[in-house]
């Protein structure tokens, strides 16, 4: 509809050292908004440190219809896990 | 000396319980969701604070006294908040114009409350100008929003401050009260505040286009428990359970 | 390579089949998304109406400790309400509009919160009874299939977690006070109890969503055993407050390990949902005004935004 704020996604860091997630979206009529709307929503049990807000319209996603060229590709590359290399059992610290 | 600091007490902790009281009556009710919660986030804030003034102020008082009994059983003359705060939810413009004008008092005011020679003054002035900067920046910045936003919002605008202006000097004005507690290096010292508030609070309504009313009346009265006929209804309100059920645990 | 609806259908049972969740861009089924919009929508709507009754009370709660706690709480209804908005919106539909089928009563929400809230006690017993019925079903639904309704519930739930304690110890309080507040305590409990079993919805026998949400793990218990859940975990809690639940032919059959309880009224029920309960126009009427007495203050912050932006490009030029 014509006058709705648009919709921001929400992104908080919960402590530093900690990167930031996404929690959720809300709407503000502009980022400063979206901002003090997110600490009132979403930090009130200090849930927060840092928060990012990205207007929803601005995030451009993969397609899940290209899952399979995307993703699967990676499925057999076993070489890539530590795991996949045998070592002896008393070997330690590697 | 305790007596001057019990009644100082009281006019803190009355100021935010009011206006606390005024922004409960709005939870539910607000323009969007998120600016419902960003309200309440305010009145719950304030009420903390009423909680911590009356607290301290129920240890000094001795006796039976509690932080229920200061906040639920006094009558309208044993008020001493300033009228501003009593001012009704006229509308959304109202509600951020009373606001504004008074996190610019209260924050002028706890930053010297932060200095305070008394120890649990100083503590709660400590925590709650954290609250109260984030209440300014809020309403501050719903103030240009609204001023400058449609020609609708503007004239609301300037309706709530031709309304609301009036009651402002009251806040700086030290009564007796302030005075000493001024002296004793406890209150804050309100002439000094006044000249910073309305340096603040006329800059900011030039600069967002908005008029201060031409004529330089102000009400007063609140301190002194003399208040609108607003606060009876207020009080009807707030102290409902207790006069209703006296006596009760709850 | 371009499948036919019903290979597409088939594949996503399947991805339901296997615990998979849906995600907002997956391929899904028409009455899938509707389905979710519908619920999710309802289920929103609900919170933001809920704050209603409690609302009403915030202004005159007993004590400062009371009157924290409820505004808190109502204020979390709100977030809720938001969290819910923001799930359905990913599925294609503005909050605007969901707003506007709220507003001209085209959208349901529960019909709990069109009974009056008339005492302090109602407080407690809402807490109690219809924030327990309502976990119930939260429960459930963090483990739904449509992946941001799952998450906004989980949320939810985490939060929600106070609410009902808060209303338990307001009930437990006015059960340890004077006769005249264990008779409001009594009094609530009887207004509240069946409308709170009437929040699980109609018997299966009737319930005509019933199938088609199971299926699709919208749902993994039927009305009848999550009201049957809510009743057993009730009624110890009822007996330790010392009070009578408004039911004759309750009582606990060993052989089923369930309480057996009485008939609900179901043509009450089907009269509130219907818009004739107590408070169905009350309730309509305070959304409406704050929504319409806000328009202007919404109207103002985007053009603010929008001059705003202008300006900044224009320096920026």
């Amino acid at each position: 509809m014509k006058n709705e704020w648009p919709l921001y996604e929400v992104f908080i860091r919960s402590k530093n050292g900690l990167e930031h997630r996404h929690v959720g979206s809300l709407h503000a009529s502009d980022a400063e908004m979206a901002i003090e709307n997110a600490r009132d929503v979403y930090t009130r049990r200090q849930e927060g440190v840092s928060i990012w807000v990205v207007p929803s319209s601005e995030i451009t996603a993969s397609n899940p219809e290209n899952f399979g060229e995307l993703f699967e590709p990676a499925e057999d590359k076993v070489y890539r896990h530590p795991t996949f290399y045998d070592l002896p059992h008393e070997l330690k610290h590697i | 000396m305790q007596d001057k600091l019990y009644n100082y007490l009281l006019m803190l902790g009355d100021n935010s319980m009011i206006l606390g009281h005024r922004l409960s009556e709005l939870c539910g009710h607000g323009p969007s969701l998120e600016t419902d919660i960003a309200l309440t986030n305010m009145s719950l804030d304030l009420f903390g604070q009423v909680r911590s003034y009356f607290q301290y102020a129920a240890k000094l008082k001795a006796g039976d006294a509690t932080e229920d009994s200061i906040a639920f059983l006094r009558t309208e003359r044993n008020h001493h908040n300033a009228l501003l705060v009593e001012q009704p939810n006229e509308d959304f413009a109202h509600v951020i114009t009373r606001q504004y004008f008074f996190d610019q008092y209260h924050l002028l005011l706890l930053e010297q409350l932060c200095e305070s020679k008394d120890e649990q003054i100083n503590a709660i002035a400590h925590k709650s100008i954290k609250e109260v900067k984030y209440h300014h920046r809020f309403s501050k910045t719903w103030m240009k929003r609204l001023a400058q936003g449609t020609r609708v919002s503007h004239e609301k605008m300037q309706a709530a401050v031709t309304s609301l202006y009036p009651y402002t000097e009251e806040l700086t004005k030290a009564n007796a009260v302030e005075n000493e507690m001024f002296n004793q290096g406890i209150g804050a010292d309100l002439a000094s505040i006044k000249s910073v508030y309305y340096e603040e609070v006329d800059g900011l309504l030039s600069n967002i286009g908005l008029q201060k009313p031409e004529e330089g009346f102000f009400y007063k009265g609140g301190k002194e428990g003399i208040h609108t006929e607003h606060f009876g209804f207020i009080l009807s309100d707030f102290q409902y359970m207790q006069r209703t059920y006296p006596n009760m645990t709850w | 390579m371009e499948h036919s609806i019903e290979y597409l259908e088939k594949q996503f049972q399947d991805r339901i089949d296997r615990g998979e969740n849906i995600e907002a861009k997956d391929w899904m089924p028409e009455k899938y998304r509707k389905t979710h919009i519908r619920q999710i929508s309802q289920h929103a709507h609900s919170e933001i109406v809920g704050m209603l009754p409690e609302g009403n009370w915030i202004t005159r709660a007993p004590s400062l400790r009371r009157k924290v706690a409820l505004l808190a709480k109502v204020q979390d209804e709100a977030g809720h309400g938001l969290y819910l908005y923001s799930a359905a919106e990913t599925l294609g539909i503005s909050r605007d509009e969901l707003f506007h089928q709220l507003h001209t009563g085209k959208a349901k929400y529960s019909s709990i919160f069109n009974y009056p809230a008339v005492t302090w006690a109602d407080m407690g017993a809402i807490g109690w009874l219809v924030d327990g019925a309502a976990i119930i079903n939260q429960v459930m639904l963090t483990r739904t299939s449509y992946g941001p309704y799952a998450r906004a519930m989980v949320r939810i739930c985490k939060e929600e977690s106070f609410h009902q304690r808060q209303g338990y110890e307001i009930m437990i309080t006015l059960c340890n006070g004077t006769e005249e507040q264990k008779a409001m305590a009594q009094d609530a409990l009887n207004r509240w109890w069946w409308p709170s079993l009437m929040m699980f919805g109609p018997t299966d026998a009737e319930s005509t969503h019933t199938e088609q949400s199971m299926k699709w793990k919208i749902k993994r218990k039927t009305n009848d055993e999550l009201r049957q859940q809510f009743i057993d975990i009730t009624i110890p809690q009822a007996e330790f407050l010392g009070l009578t639940v408004p039911d004759p032919d309750l009582k606990w059959n060993e052989e089923r390990g369930h309480y057996d309880f009485g008939e609900i009224d179901w043509t009450e029920f089907w009269q509130v949902v219907k818009g004739f309960g107590p408070c169905n126009k009350e309730r309509l009427k305070a959304r409406n005004k704050a929504w319409d007495n806000g328009a202007w203050v919404r109207e103002a912050a985007l053009a603010y935004s929008e001059k705003q932006s202008k300006e900044s490009i224009r320096k920026a030029v």
